[in-house]
């Protein structure tokens, strides 16, 4: 079964199912991809060959003994660095955590291992999950598999590219400011940013604690939404994550039916700045979902355009905060200590040498914001923004029941492109970045092709109603690929 | 009060520094919760267990890892708030204070600061029958941190040492943090209002208040302002110092003691008080300086985004003050009017750990007097003999309350009652049980009484002829002798009776 890399998860687990692969095949398949390509590609900080093999013997047993498996089961997938799991070190893409091994289990990597998903490794991210190119990364760039020379998106550029290249069928990834949907465009993936409080934070290291939320990377939207239903739920060592039935994803992924669903094209998020070729692929889809009975208008959110500097005031705030723990005191990376040194020394001189430079950029941005004196004018004003901008998407959601735009401006960049400006990196994020203030869902999907590389269709929908993305995200891609007459990877250039 | 020979010309007493400002005074009280599980997970709190036992990943401050609000932290907050006479707020959110030290896992710890749980309350307090009342400006809650050990200095502190230690045991403890408006004006009131804020929180169960242990310390904001005449304006508050972590009732008093005539001295010179934060020096009584406000930490407080706000619903708030049993000062009222205690009677059982236990011997029948008298002094100095708590010795208020039954109808003498006692705490049985057991039973009886008294009188003429010739005081010794030959089980009253009938008087 040379082609078992290529099967989406739920064909892999089917497959598992009704014994026709076991999953020991289907993860030895993965190791080997892993072991062919990436080196290219960098997906992977940390593969755990044995506890990988462990888990997928398991599931054989578990299927031997007759017991009932769940969707995902035995299916490889790999894991943002940025989750606690025990047996593994976690460094979010930093050096201040090299070596840390975490004594507990993430909650979501508790229910993955529940489902029998088998964790292959964990995916280099930028820095602490900041950046938009995994150049971040302390351990180098990951490399987009659609063209080696460029970015694979980022901050979940690892997650993405592992299952863009085939080394996975799926990933997680987080979202902070777009960081699993932008990696999902310009991979040409399936990516979602699950409602805030959909999924719980409980092992996931903070960047920014009140738009941070995990979410799946997958090649369809039905694979998206059996690991969106895996790892969604209340969680009570969350307390941020919410007591409601998770949304019915799997279900809504498999209608097809979009009579009388109104989509709203939110008129802030296109026009200039926006690639030609990204706004043709868009223009089509939204073609295509008028075609499936759609009803397309335009809305406006007119905060949208004050999206982007209030969220380089709140996360950066919060980052400074949350990354105040890693002191060398307790664990990860202690430089300076030579018996001479105070702690507060060591401190310091741990914090120099461990944090890269886009990381130190937004504790010291955040750490201004925070101060007495400029709190108001900048924390709380982009508080006030926060608001403002919910407010539209409530508005729209009025007249709407999801609102769409591009995912991103442009398709992946070349690497080290945009490295030295920070400004045009933060760029990528702004048709990501309303939904992580406002709290809703969103979900990236391929649309085609620019210039040879996949162009992001981004649906956005109310809070908690995250099926309504896989409606509409489920119909548009059988509509796209029964027109392409392929699934969309397959046009992928081989690795 | 000198605080150092240098100065002495120039340090004014006590008295005349009060005379000329007037102090005010301000205290914030640290009160860790007696919840058996930590602030935000769900470590134990016990005290005294071996270092970096009671930790998990959340309290360690471990990357992932988050709070989850105890709730039962929540409920006594709002006990302590409601007893305060404060408001509870319908919504409020806990905010990060932000600074680093070793002892603080995250760098922050999770606080409360613009918006607090309780606010505008107050304490009345009682100093010599004066009744001052306290205005309560906040009460909210935070996390405790780590506790760092200093190794190889001289002294335990941070300076000369080599290394230090960090016990995160103590770390995401929940503390109440109850501050006054700066009504207090005397040493004595800011002692008096830490103990009454020590017995409020005591008989709400909520901590064991124990200063010692630091589980209730408190910090003293001290400023003096020039006193004015009857009927013109007061003056503006003067700058204060702030002085930290004292823990105990009287390092209270005397280090606002101290302050005041420091600050006078500094006043009287010419000298600007330093806003600043100052240690107290049990040794020697006096304060030195900390770090200065001036050059303050920013804390960068903002809302902590791991937790969600609380809203306390009118029915939670309503549930939790239907819980909230007698306070000190009613129980004092109480206490005056049916039983005619004192304050100071009543301070003196408190004090010995015999309160409740006085008043459940009166429930149990006992005469007032005789309840407060045993508990007070034999029951108390046995328990202090024993090393245990007045609560913890085998003796019980009904079993008093027997005992000075049998006292009052005659029955035991006082000595013989403490025979009694030691049969009770021997494990002989109740009071009933060791009379009969141990034949205690007071004999009254002419028969053997006068048998003893008559042998006495004959083996002693000499006392006896004294007696007889008038010197009534004389009988004393043959009292003695009767009481040794009846084995104690007499009263020495009709014994002396019977002595003086016998010998003519
Ligand atoms: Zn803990």
């Amino acid at each position: 079964m040379t082609d078992v890399i290529r099967f989406s998860a739920a064909r892999t687990a089917a497959a598992i199912a009704a014994g026709e692969l076991s999953a020991l095949e289907a993860t030895q398949a993965a190791l080997d991809r892993i072991a062919k390509v990436d080196d290219r590609i960098n997906a992977f900080l940390h593969v755990d060959v044995d506890g990988a093999l462990a888990a997928a013997r398991e599931v054989d047993r578990r299927r031997a003994a007759g017991e009932a498996l769940g969707p995902l089961a035995g299916v490889p997938l790999a894991l943002k660095d940025v989750f606690t799991a025990q047996g593994m070190p976690t460094t979010c893409g930093s050096r201040i955590l090299e070596g840390w091994y975490p004594p507990y289990d993430a909650t979501i990597v508790s229910k993955l291992r529940a489902a029998g998903v088998v964790i292959i490794g964990k995916a280099n991210m930028d820095e602490f999950a900041m950046g938009s190119s995994t150049e971040n990364s302390a351990y180098g760039p990951t490399r987009n598999p659609w063209d080696t020379d460029r970015i694979p998106g980022g901050s979940s550029g690892g997650s993405a590219a592992a299952v863009a290249a085939f080394e996975t069928p799926i990933a997680i990834g987080t979202d902070t400011g777009g960081s699993i949907r932008q990696p999902a465009a310009v991979c040409g993936l399936v990516g979602v940013k699950p409602t805030y409080g959909g999924v719980s934070r409980y092992g996931l290291v903070a960047f920014s604690s009140s738009l941070d939320q995990a979410g799946p990377l997958a090649r369809t939207v039905t694979d998206a939404a059996l690991l969106h239903a895996t790892i969604a739920g209340h969680d009570p060592l969350d307390t941020t994550s919410v007591e409601l039935a998770p949304p019915a994803v799997v279900a809504a992924a498999a209608s097809r039916n979009l009579r009388g669903v109104r989509i709203g094209v939110v008129r802030e998020l296109s026009g200039d700045g926006y690639d030609i070729g990204v706004r043709a692929r868009f223009s089509d889809a939204l073609e295509v979902l008028v075609g499936l009975g759609a009803e397309v208008v335009e809305v406006s959110c007119p905060h949208f355009t004050y999206a982007l500097p209030a969220y380089y005031l709140i996360a950066p705030s919060e980052c400074s905060s949350n990354l105040a723990r890693f002191d060398a005191m307790r664990f990860g990376l202690r430089v300076g200590d030579d018996g001479e040194a105070g702690a507060e020394e060591v401190m310091t001189r741990t914090r120099g040498a461990g944090f890269g430079p886009e990381v130190k950029r937004r504790i010291i941005l955040g750490t201004y914001a925070l101060s007495s004196g400029y709190y108001d004018a900048y924390y709380g004003q982009a508080q006030k923004v926060r608001t403002l901008i919910s407010q539209d998407f409530a508005a729209a959601y009025e007249r709407v029941d999801v609102l769409v735009s591009p995912t991103t401006p442009t398709v992946a960049f070349r690497l080290g492109e945009k490295v030295d400006d920070p400004v045009a990196m933060y760029l990528s994020d702004l048709c990501t970045i309303p939904s992580n203030l406002a709290g809703g869902p969103a979900m990236s999907l391929p649309v085609g092709l620019a210039e040879g590389l996949p162009v992001g269709f981004q649906i956005m929908a109310p809070a908690f109603a995250d099926d309504r993305l896989y409606r509409v995200g489920g119909a548009l891609e059988a509509a796209l690929e029964a027109r392409r007459g392929h699934p969309f990877l397959d046009d992928a250039p081989a690795l | 009060m000198t605080p150092s020979a240098t100065t002495a010309a120039t340090t004014p007493t006590f008295d005349d520094a009060v005379a000329r400002y007037e102090p005010v005074i301000g205290l914030e009280t640290h009160v860790e919760l007696g919840t058996a599980s930590k602030m935000f997970c769900g470590c134990s709190t016990v005290f005294g267990a071996d270092p970096n036992t009671q930790v998990c990943p959340t309290c360690l401050g471990l990357p992932g890892s988050l709070p989850v609000v105890n709730e039962a932290a929540v409920r006594f907050a709002v006990m302590i708030g409601l007893a305060l006479n404060c408001s509870v707020s319908p919504w409020c959110r806990f905010a990060r204070k932000n600074y680093f030290y070793p002892d603080m896992p995250k760098n922050f710890q999770i606080s409360q600061y613009d918006e607090p749980l309780c606010e505008n309350g107050w304490l009345d307090v009682e100093v010599d029958g004066k009744i001052h009342r306290v205005g309560i400006t906040r009460v909210h809650m935070e996390e405790d941190t780590g506790k760092s050990l200093h190794v190889g200095g001289a002294t335990g502190r941070i300076h000369g040492a080599t290394h230090s230690l960090v016990d995160y045991n103590r770390a995401g403890i929940p503390l109440i943090e109850i501050v006054t408006e700066p009504d207090v004006r005397s040493p004595e009131v800011a002692r008096a209002y830490v103990d009454e804020l020590r017995e409020l929180c005591r008989a709400l169960t909520v901590s064991d208040v124990r200063m010692e242990q630091g589980s209730l310390r408190c910090d003293a904001n001290v400023s003096l302002r020039p006193r004015t005449a009857p009927g013109e304006p007061a003056a503006p508050y003067g700058t204060r110092s702030e002085t930290k972590n004292l823990n105990s009732l009287r390092s209270v008093e005397r280090a606002v003691r101290h302050e005041i005539v420091r600050q006078a001295t500094r006043l009287d010179a010419g000298l600007r008080v330093v806003q600043e934060t100052r240690h107290f020096d049990e040794a020697s009584g006096t304060t030195s300086t900390g770090r200065s406000k001036e050059e303050a930490t920013d804390y960068r407080y903002f809302p902590e985004p791991d937790l969600t706000p609380l809203a306390l619903t009118h029915e939670y708030v309503d549930a939790v003050r239907a819980t909230i049993p007698e306070l000190p000062a009613q129980r004092r009222a109480r206490l005056a009017g049916d039983y005619g205690f004192t304050p100071t009677d009543i301070v003196n059982m408190r004090n010995a750990g015999v309160l409740d236990l006085v008043e459940e011997t009166i429930a149990a029948g006992a005469a007032v007097e005789a309840a407060r008298k045993w508990w007070l002094n034999e029951l108390a100095r046995r328990a202090a003999d024993a090393g245990v708590t007045p609560t913890g010795l085998a003796i019980g208020p009904f079993d008093v309350a027997r005992i000075t039954e049998m006292i009052a109808d005659g029955d035991l003498t006082d000595a013989l009652a403490r025979t009694v006692i030691d049969g009770v705490l021997a494990g002989e049985g109740t009071p009933d049980e060791v009379v009969a057991g141990r034949g205690l039973k007071l004999v009254s009886d002419d028969g053997a009484l006068t048998e003893a008294v008559d042998a006495v009188i004959a083996a002693q003429p000499a006392i006896a002829d004294k007696v007889r010739g008038g010197k009534v005081n004389a009988v004393g010794p043959l009292v003695g002798a009767v009481m040794k030959a009846m084995k104690g089980q007499a009263d020495p009253g009709t014994v002396r009776k019977l002595l003086l009938e016998r010998l003519g008087q």
